[in-house]
C-alpha cells in the first residue's frame, strides 16, 4: 500500500538491475543455467489506476467479510433452530445451520482472498534468491562436540564404573513395569465369558418387537423374526452386552427342505433358531432371502444357508453359525432347551 | 540494527510503542535474532506446496471446532430415554454420549454447524495429507535431508487415522458402533492376547459401558496431543530445511528462490487459512456429514445396510471383506487367519510407502543433500512404485466398499469379490509397467524436445515441394530446465579381489543392491538425457527439422 505514496517505485526502472537478469547465451554450454529471469512488472507496478482499483478490490473484499459476520450474528439471533428452508438444488435443511455456515464461510473467505489478492497484485512480487547453507557441521564442530562428549563421558565415569552402569540400567528397565501392572484393571479376565449367551433351559423366545413370548402358530415360513431371552429388558443396566450375545433370530423352514440332521433335531416343526451375530466379526446380521433360507450380514456380506446347519456360502465368516436349541413348553410357547452349545460372534484364540 | 534505532529515537524522546513492546520482549526472548533470520525468509512458490497448508489448517480447524464440541458432550455411555427437540426419536432409549451428540444438534444453536466443519475438516484433513505426501514421493522432496520429517508426516497421517476412527465413534450411534464391534472383532483374531486385549480395551464384554469415555480421552489428549507435537517438528524442520524448488533458471542447489515471509507469504499463507475455514463451513452449511439422527442410536443387535467407516479407514475395511474365512482349529485354540491376516496387512500397506524413501537411498547410495525436486517422470522406478501402492490402495478401497458398488453399477457382489482378489496382487504390478513405460515416453518426449524443438504445428512447403514441420528451438530456459536432472549409472560391485590378490567375500546385501540399482537405473529405465555434444551436432547440421 505504501507504494501509492511512493510514485517513483512503480516505474520499471528498475528492470535491468534484477539478479540474473543476464540472458546471454553461453556458447559452451547450451544448457546452463541462464540464471534468474528479468522481473516482469505487472500491471498494478506500473499503472497507479490499475493499483487503486485492486486495493478497492481488496477493500471491498474485507468489508464484505464484516458484513457476513454481522449477517451470523444476526441469523444467530433471528432464525429458530428448528426452522427449515428449501434450498435448490439440496432440499429441505436447517436454516439456522445453512444460514450460520454461509455468513460464517463468506466472512472467513473474504478475509483470505482479499490477503491472497492483496499479495498477488499489491506486495512485490519479485523473486528473490536465498543461499541455502548445509545441513552437517564442519569437522571442526564435529571434532569438538565429539571430545566434549568423550570428555563427559569419561567424567562421569559410566563406562569405568560397570556397577553403577547395569544397576542403572537395571533400575531404568524395571520401574516401567508399574505402569504395565496399572493397565490390569482396565477390565476383567475373559474367563469363559464368550462361551456362554444368558440363553438357559426353559428360557422362553421372547418377541423383540412386540416383548412378547411366541408361539409356533406365529412363525410363518418365509418370516424372520428376532428373538431375546426372557426376562431382558431393554433398560437393563447390562442390557448392551447380554444382547451383544444372545441376539437371536427365528425362521420357518419346511423340514423336508432341512439339509442338516442335527439341524432338523434342534428344531421345532421346522422352526430353526440361531444366533443373530455374524461369526465373522459379530455385525448383527439382519437380510434373510425367503425363497432361499439364506441369512446375509450387511457389513461384510457374510452369508449363511440357514437350511444347511447355519454353513457359509459366501463372505469371509471362518465358521457356521451356532444354532439353539429350541422346544415348546407345557403352556405352548416357545422355548430355549439350553444355551449355545459353541461360543457365538466371531472366533477368537481360547474358542477352539 | 536496535541500538541504531534506540539512540535515533531518544533523540527525538520516547520509541514507538510497538517498538518498546519489541525490546522488552528481545530483552527476555532474543525476537530479534529470531526475527533477522526468518522475517525475511524465502519461500519458492508452487501450488503443490498448498497441499501442505492444507493439512495444517484443517488440524487447527479441527482444534478449534474440537474444543467447542467439548463444552457440551458428555462422554458417557449410561442409558438415558431421549426428550430432546428431535421428534423421532423421543422416547427413545440412548446413551448419554448420544443424547448430548442430539442436543448438540439440534438444541445448541450453530452446534450442528460446529459439528459439521469438525467432521469435513477431519476428512478433508486426512484427504489433504494423503495427497501432500503423494507430491512429497513422487517428487522426491523425502530425500536427505528431509527423510525424518517424511517419518513425521507419515505418522500424522497415520495417527489422524486413529484420531478420526475414535471421534467418529463417540457418538454412540448404530454406524460408528458397528464399527467399533468390528474393531473388537479383529482384536479377538489376535492369537492368544486377543480376548484379553479386548476385555481390557472395553473393560471386559463388548460393548460394557466404558469405551466412549475412554476413546474420548485418547481422541480429544493423547493422540491430538502427540500429532500436535509432531506438526510443531514437522513445521521447525520445514523451515530449517527450507522449501524445496522444480529446477529451473536462477535455481540451484544451493539456493532457494521465492518470495519473502514478510509481506507476501505471510499473506498469502495467512489468507489462505481463511480460505480453507471458508470452503470448510460453506461445505458444513449445505452438505450433512453423519446425520446421527436418521442413524440413531446403538443397539449391539441391530444394524443398517450399506455400513461404511470414513474414506480413510475404507481400505482395511477392503482388506477385511475380501479375505477368506481361514480359521485353523488346533490342540482347543483357534487361529483366525481370516482377520488377523487383513490386521496384519492393514499396517503394511501403509508401512510399504513410509520404508520406501529409505530403500531408495541405499539403492542409490546417493549421500548428497537434494533440494532440487524431480519431475515424477525423471524417476521412473520412483513413480512406478508409487502410482503400484496407490493402485493397492484403490484396490482395497473398492474391496471396502463392495456393497455399494454391487447396488450402484448393478454388479455381482461375488465378482467384485474375486476382482479386488486377484486384483490385490496383480494391479499393481501393471500399474507399475504401465507407469513406468508412460514415464520412459515422456522421457524420451523431453530428449526429442531438447534436441530438435518444439515443435510448432506450422506446416511449411519446401522449394522442390516437401512438406515439414517447422519445429522452434527451445529457448536456454527451457533447455536448461529439461536437462537439469541428475541420472545415476547402475552402481557396480567392487571388485571380488583385492589389489594384494585376496578374494574377498560379496555380501548378498550388495549382490541385491546392486540388482536393484541396476533395475533402476539400466538402459530401459531410464532415457539418457541429451548431451551438450548431441545438441550442438544437430543444431550446427543442416537439414535436421
Amino acid at each position: 500500500m505504501s507504494s501509492q505514496d511512493n510514485p517513483e517505485e512503480n516505474l520499471p526502472a528498475e528492470q535491468e538491475h534484477a539478479p540474473g537478469a543476464v540472458t546471454v547465451a553461453d556458447e559452451k554450454n547450451p544448457f546452463a543455467d541462464p540464471g534468474l529471469p528479468p522481473h516482469e512488472h505487472r500491471v498494478q507496478d506500473i499503472d497507479e489506476q490499475a493499483a487503486k482499483r485492486s486495493e478497492r478490490t481488496v477493500a471491498l473484499l474485507f468489508t464484505v467479510s464484516m458484513l457476513a459476520t454481522v449477517g451470523f450474528i444476526a441469523s444467530y439471533v433471528t432464525i429458530g433452530i428448528d426452522t427449515s428452508v428449501y434450498v435448490w438444488p439440496i432440499g429441505h435443511i436447517s436454516a439456522l445451520n445453512f444460514a450460520l455456515g454461509t455468513c460464517l464461510g463468506i466472512a472467513l473467505f473474504c478475509i483470505g482472498a482479499g490477503a491472497v489478492h492483496w499479495a498477488r497484485t499489491l506486495m512485490s512480487d519479485e523473486e528473490i534468491a536465498d543461499e541455502r547453507h548445509p545441513i552437517e557441521a564442519t569437522p571442526e564442530v564435529k571434532a569438538k562436540v565429539m571430545a566434549d562428549f568423550k570428555q563427559g563421558a569419561k567424567e562421569s565415569a559410566l563406562g569405568r564404573r560397570k556397577l553403577i552402569r547395569n544397576t542403572m540400567f537395571g533400575a531404568l528397565a524395571l520401574f516401567p513395569l508399574s505402569g504395565v501392572i496399572l493397565l490390569r484393571d482396565l477390565g476383567p479376565l475373559p474367563g469363559t465369558k464368550l462361551r456362554h449367551t444368558i440363553w438357559s433351559k426353559g428360557k422362553l423366545l421372547v418377541n423383540m418387537n412386540t416383548n412378547e413370548p411366541l408361539r409356533p402358530s406365529d412363525i410363518q415360513v418365509g418370516s424372520l423374526t428376532f428373538v431375546k431371552p426372557e426376562g431382558l429388558e431393554e433398560h437393563d443396566h447390562d442390557f448392551q452386552t447380554e444382547i451383544a450375545k444372545a441376539a437371536t433370530m427365528i425362521v420357518r423352514i419346511q423340514p423336508d427342505n432341512i439339509k442338516d440332521k442335527q439341524e432338523l433335531e434342534w428344531s421345532y416343526q421346522g422352526i430353526v433358531a440361531y444366533s443373530k451375530i455374524c461369526t465373522h466379526v459379530g455385525c448383527p446380521i439382519s437380510l434373510y432371502e425367503q425363497q432361499t433360507h439364506h441369512v446375509l450380514c450387511p457389513c461384510h456380506q457374510s452369508t449363511f444357508d440357514l437350511s444347511d446347519g447355519g454353513r457359509v456360502i459366501f463372505g469371509p465368516a471362518g465358521h457356521a453359525l451356532p444354532q439353539l436349541r429350541i422346544g415348546v413348553n407345557d403352556e405352548g410357547y416357545l422355548e430355549a432347551l439350553g444355551d449355545f452349545e459353541e461360543p457365538v460372534g466371531p472366533a477368537f484364540w481360547e474358542r477352539g | 540494527m536496535s541500538t541504531t534505532t534506540t539512540s535515533e529515537s531518544r533523540s527525538r524522546g520516547k520509541a514507538p510503542a510497538g517498538e518498546r513492546v519489541a525490546d522488552w520482549a528481545d530483552g527476555r526472548l532474543g525476537i530479534y535474532s529470531l526475527a533477522k533470520a526468518n522475517m525475511r525468509k524465502i519461500f519458492p512458490d508452487h501450488w503443490s506446496f498448498m497441499l501442505g497448508e492444507v493439512c495444517l489448517y484443517t488440524f487447527l480447524i479441527i482444534i478449534i471446532t474440537g474444543v467447542y464440541l467439548t463444552l457440551f458432550f458428555h462422554p458417557s455411555m449410561n442409558e438415558v430415554t431421549y426428550h430432546g427437540s428431535y421428534v423421532p426419536l423421543q422416547g427413545q432409549l440412548m446413551s448419554e454420549a448420544f443424547n448430548s451428540t442430539m442436543h448438540i444438534s439440534f438444541d445448541v444453536r450453530g452446534g450442528l454447524l460446529i459439528r459439521q466443519i469438525h467432521h469435513w475438516a477431519a476428512l478433508i484433513f486426512l484427504a489433504g495429507m494423503f495427497v501432500h505426501m503423494m507430491r512429497v514421493f513422487f517428487t522426491g522432496a523425502f530425500r536427505k535431508p528431509r527423510e525424518v520429517n517424511w517419518l513425521f508426516g507419515f505418522l500424522l497421517f497415520v495417527l489422524g487415522m486413529f484420531t478420526g476412527f475414535t471421534g467418529y465413534s463417540l457418538p454412540d450411534d448404530l454406524l460408528s458402533g458397528t464399527g467399533v464391534r468390528f474393531m473388537e472383532g479383529a482384536v479377538l483374531s489376535v492369537p492368544v492376547v486377543g480376548t484379553y486385549l479386548s476385555f481390557f480395551l472395553f473393560g471386559g464384554e463388548f460393548p460394557g459401558g466404558d469405551f466412549v469415555a475412554r476413546f474420548y480421552s485418547v481422541h480429544i489428549l493423547l493422540l491430538p496431543g502427540i500429532m500436535l507435537g509432531l506438526v510443531v517438528a514437522h513445521l521447525i524442520l520445514v523451515f530449517y530445511h527450507k522449501h524445496t524448488q522444480f529446477a529451473g533458471p536462477g535455481k540451484t542447489n544451493n539456493n532457494v528462490v521465492g518470495m519473502p515471509l514478510l509481506p507476501v507469504y505471510m499473506a498469502k499463507a495467512g489468507g489462505f487459512f481463511f480460505l480453507v475455514f471458508g470452503v470448510v463451513a460453506v461445505i458444513s452449511a449445505i452438505a450433512t456429514i453423519n446425520p446421527i439422527w436418521s442413524i440413531g442410536p446403538y443397539r449391539a443387535d441391530q444394524v443398517s445396510t450399506g455400513a461404511q467407516p470414513d474414506w480413510y479407514m475404507g481400505f482395511s475395511e477392503g482388506l477385511i471383506r475380501v479375505m477368506p474365512g481361514w480359521e485353523v482349529n488346533f490342540a482347543g485354540h483357534t487361529l483366525v487367519l481370516g482377520v488377523f491376516i487383513p490386521l496384519i496387512i492393514f499396517p503394511l500397506v501403509l508401512v510399504a510407502i513410509a520404508v520406501y524413501p529409505f530403500i531408495e537411498s541405499w539403492v542409490t547410495g546417493d549421500k548428497r543433500e537434494h533440494h532440487i525436486l524431480d519431475r515424477p517422470r525423471n524417476a521412473p522406478t520412483r513413480t512406478a512404485f508409487g502410482v503400484a501402492w496407490i493402485t493397492w490402495y484403490m484396490v482395497l478401497l473398492i474391496g471396502g466398499g463392495n456393497d455399494l458398488w454391487a447396488t450402484h453399477f448393478h454388479l455381482s457382489i461375488n465378482a467384485i469379490t474375486w476382482f479386488v482378489r486377484i486384483a490385490f496382487f496383480v494391479a499393481p504390478v501393471l500399474a507399475f509397467v504401465i507407469t513406468k513405460r508412460i514415464c520412459l515416453g515422456l522421457q524420451r518426449r523431453d530428449r526429442d524436445k531438447v534436441l530438435h524443438g518444439r515443435e510448432t504445428g506450422i506446416i511449411k512447403r519446401l522449394p522442390h515441394g516437401e512438406f515439414i514441420e517447422v519445429h522452434e528451438p527451445l529457448s536456454q530456459e527451457q533447455l536448461h530446465t529439461l536437462t537439469a536432472h541428475d541420472q545415476y549409472e547402475p552402481a557396480q560391485i567392487g571388485p571380488a579381489v583385492d589389489e594384494n590378490g585376496v578374494t574377498r567375500k560379496i555380501k548378498a546385501s550388495e549382490k541385491l543392491r546392486a540388482k536393484l540399482s541396476k533395475a533402476y537405473y539400466n538402459e530401459d529405465s531410464q532415457i539418457p538425457k541429451p548431451t551438450v555434444e548431441e545438441y550442438k551436432e544437430i543444431t550446427s547440421g543442416h537439414g535436421h527439422h
